[in-house]
Parts: structure tokens; C-alpha cells; sequence
């Protein structure tokens, strides 16, 4: 079972349709006690990186993330979601962010190295490279395009974490992740067959967690 | 890097899509949630509902066919027409909308802008434009109430105060253009896309493939919006895309 975790920041109502379009049970929950018995959390959010991770800690949220991640449980950031596992954000002045991935979260300059401007937000359909091809999260999919909607991106030089990039007048990371935690900078629950594969195998780890559980 | 959006845009009244040629005649073709699934099924990057009905039940039937569209479709769409308030974008985002489009709301009360972004972010947030070349302004002058009322608008002007207020896209239709089907607007597209820093969507006189690659090469649009020559299967969405691609054009 997969629990939403609900803090007021994300767009539950998408994600939630693409889990019952590929039969994933799921539940909405905000508070720990609920979310602890799920097998997989996924963290969405669209907003401002400050005030989620403000509403996180006063729902005593950020902790539980956090220890979640560190017992290796599944853990999906969507978005602003993935944004958050990372170390912080220079969004509406430095922000501390949840510390499970190594990077900063910093806003696209605009401006190329040759000194032509670009559109901010990077909006629209874009394809993924493989950077980790052979991760379970890839599992039977390939590259194609996904629809991403930001101004700010990870920074990292961590390239361990880097499972799928994508380029926009920059190195995007697109999708990271280490052990059970994984990000999606992209909305899967809006990228089309390729986006809803994703969330299947994402579906699949928890799954097999469930299973897991059920032994002991 | 980002391809260039292919968006159909299915005209709603009392929940049947229907699609105003000129802004007047308007004939009825068809059921918006099917044709959502078809066009996303044909490869349509994006799906633009534009609510015409202007009664209360027409509203509230726009709202359960958000909900229903949004249980089936797989990519972004925006919903349009008749939002007014914080409260009316609430109802449709909330009902699995992704953006929605402000157009006559947005010039009449420009804070509404402002309001929808800081609630919901920018990314959100669409301004819709209509302008039509005024030849005493020497350019093009904004117009509201589906292409009734002229403002004080210069075209550019209003972009920019749009964006600066919080649009997070422009969605700009050509009145002159509209249902004539013998092109896009290039140089007006192409003047309002040099002004603003957020993807901007042409719109208004698509009447041909061709039509698409002259609005990406020409103008620097993320994106083209078109309606009756996709509804009524003159061309379709895969056709447009798989031409741009032997053009050049990047598009997924």
C-alpha cells in the first residue's frame, strides 16, 4: 500500500488517478502515525521549496521522512517533492532542506554561457537520458520524452545519484535517487505511457516491500 | 531540450465541445472526454479546455467534466472561460486541472493574477490574450468578452504586465487570424514572445500543417494551438508532428 503524503503542498488528485489507472492501492495521510503503516511513501508538491519544508516540520513530518529514508524504505519525491529530499534550496533565500540526497536546489540562470537569454520556467516535454540504465526504477522503459514544469534544479556533483538527466541549457537532473529513495524532477502522473511505467515500477518496489512485511 | 507543444483546444458549452469560427458560428463536435483520449492517444502535448457556457449549470457541468478528464488523461491540460475568483480556479484545479487560463478577469483585475500564483505558483497560471491590429495604435490592441470589447491594451504592454503579475504562459490569439485558416500571426507572435520570459502558446489561423513549421521557425512560440483543423480531421495531431519532425522541428 502506498501512502500520499498530504501537507497541503502537492497536486494529490493527479497522482492519485494515475495509481488507480495502474491499480496501485494507496491512501492519503498527513499524519505520521497513518503514513508509518504504509509500504512506500510518495512526496509531492508544487509551491515554494520554504514553505514546504516549513509545513513539513510543523506536521513533525521531516523527521519521519527522513528516518523513513534511512531504514531504506520506498520513498518517491515528485517535483518539488524530489526537490526536498536534498540538502537546500536558494529559493526565497537559503532554505535547509531534508538532507537525504547530496546537492543544492538553485534557479536556472536564464542567461546561456553565451550570454543569450531563455525561458524560465523549463516548461514543457523533454527527454530523458539514462544515465543508470540498468536501475530498477527503468525497469522495461525507455527513453523517451516527460513533461517537466520548474525554475529551480538540483546541483550535485554526486554523480552516484544521477539516475535519468534531461537538458535544458544545462545538465537537468531528472530522475535521482539513492537506495529506496528515489526523485522525479518531472510530473509522471502527466508524461504520457512513459510517465505512468514509471510510476508502475516505482509501485512494484513497494509491492515488493509489502510482500516483505508479510513475512516477518 | 524542450520540443515544441502541439495543443488542441476543445471550445466547451454545456459540457459538448463545440468551436466558434470567427467568434459566432459555432457547430458541435463532440464529447470532451473522448476526444481528450483521442488526441492524447494521437500524441497532443497538452489539451486547452476553453468553457464558453455562460450560466452558472453550464460552470458547474465544467467542473465535473474537469474531473472526469482528469481520471483518464495522461497529459497536462488547462481549463479556461468563466473564472473570476480565487474560488473558481480552486474548484477546477482542484477537480485535476493543471493550469488555468485568465483572460477578461485578468485585464478587469489584474491581482487576480497575483492571487492564483501565490496560491497555486506561477506554473499555473495562464493568461489568455485576445488582440487584433489597430491601425490608429500602429500595433495590436487587446480585446476582452470573447473579442467584443477593445481595451487600452497595446499587446506587448499587457504581456508584460501580465507576466510580471504572475502569468506563468501567454496564451495569445490572433483575432484576425482566428478561422481564417491561412496562418498564424507570425509577426505578432513573434513580437509578443521577444517581450516575455514565459513559454508563449500561438494561437488563431491554423489552417495547415505547414502553418506549424512557419510558427516555430518564425517566431520563437513554445507552442501552437489549434482547434476545428484537428476536430474536424482535416489534419491531425500526428500528421502536424510527424511533418515538423522531417522539418527539423523538435517535437516529442
Amino acid at each position: 500500500m502506498i501512502g500520499i503524503i498530504d501537507y497541503g503542498m502537492g497536486n494529490l488528485h493527479s497522482v492519485s488517478k494515475a495509481l488507480e489507472r495502474l491499480g496501485l492501492a494507496y491512501f492519503i495521510a498527513e499524519e505520521p502515525e497513518k503514513l508509518i503503516k504504509a509500504d512506500g511513501l510518495i512526496l509531492p508538491g508544487v509551491g515554494s521549496f520554504r514553505d514546504a519544508m516549513s509545513i513539513l516540520r510543523e506536521k513533525r513530518q521531516d523527521g519521519f521522512i527522513q528516518s523513513w529514508s534511512n531504514d531504506g524504505r520506498p520513498l518517491l519525491g515528485i517535483c518539488l517533492g524530489m526537490q526536498l529530499l536534498f540538502e537546500g534550496s536558494e529559493e526565497n533565500g537559503d532554505a535547509e532542506g531534508l538532507h537525504i540526497l547530496p546537492g543544492y536546489v538553485r534557479r536556472f540562470n536564464g542567461r546561456t554561457q553565451e550570454g543569450s537569454t531563455y525561458k524560465v520556467p523549463h516548461m514543457g516535454w523533454n527527454k530523458l537520458h539514462y544515465n543508470q540504465p540498468d536501475h530498477t526504477i527503468l525497469n522495461g522503459t525507455e527513453s523517451g520524452h516527460v513533461y517537466f514544469v520548474h525554475s529551480y534544479a538540483v546541483e550535485t556533483s554526486s554523480k552516484d545519484v544521477l539516475i535519468a538527466t534531461s537538458d535544458y541549457h544545462q545538465e537537468v537532473p531528472a530522475i535521482t535517487g539513492k537506495g529506496l529513495t528515489i526523485g522525479m524532477q518531472f510530473h509522471p502522473e502527466k508524461s504520457g505511457e512513459l510517465g505512468l511505467n514509471l510510476l508502475r515500477n516505482f509501485g512494484e518496489l513497494v509491492n515488493e516491500r509489502g510482500q516483505k512485511n508479510g513475512e516477518f | 531540450m524542450v520540443t515544441k507543444r502541439i495543443i488542441p483546444c476543445l471550445d466547451v458549452k454545456e459540457g459538448r465541445v463545440v468551436k466558434g469560427i470567427q467568434f459566432v458560428e459555432l457547430r458541435d463536435a463532440g464529447d470532451p472526454v473522448e476526444l481528450a483520449a483521442f488526441y492524447d492517444e494521437q500524441g497532443a502535448d497538452e489539451l486547452v479546455f476553453l468553457d464558453i457556457s455562460a450560466s452558472h449549470e453550464g460552470r458547474k457541468t465544467m467542473v465535473e467534466v474537469v474531473r472526469e478528464v482528469a481520471g483518464t488523461l495522461a497529459i497536462p491540460f488547462t481549463v479556461g472561460g468563466g473564472i473570476n475568483t480565487l474560488d473558481d480556479m480552486k474548484g477546477i484545479l482542484r477537480a485535476g486541472a493543471d493550469k488555468v487560463s485568465l483572460n477578461t478577469a485578468a485585464v478587469v483585475n489584474p491581482s487576480l493574477i497575483t492571487e492564483g500564483a501565490d496560491y497555486f505558483g506561477t506554473q499555473c497560471m495562464v493568461v489568455a490574450i485576445d488582440a487584433k491590429y489597430d491601425e490608429e495604435l500602429g500595433s495590436w490592441r487587446v480585446y476582452t468578452h470573447g473579442g467584443r470589447t477593445p481595451t487600452e491594451w497595446e499587446v506587448t504592454e499587457w504581456a508584460k504586465e501580465a507576466t510580471s503579475r504572475g502569468a506563468g504562459e501567454i496564451l495569445l490569439t490572433s483575432m484576425d487570424k482566428d478561422g481564417a485558416k491561412d496562418g498564424f500571426d507570425l509577426e505578432l507572435t513573434k513580437r509578443v514572445n521577444e517581450v516575455v520570459t514565459v513559454p508563449v502558446i500561438a494561437s488563431g489561423g491554423a489552417g495547415a500543417k505547414e502553418h506549424f513549421v512557419d510558427v516555430f521557425e518564425d517566431t520563437g512560440a513554445d507552442a501552437a494551438l489549434a482547434a476545428s483543423i484537428f476536430h474536424y480531421k482535416e489534419t491531425s495531431v500526428e500528421e502536424v508532428k510527424a511533418y515538423l519532425r522531417q522539418k527539423g522541428v523538435n517535437v516529442r
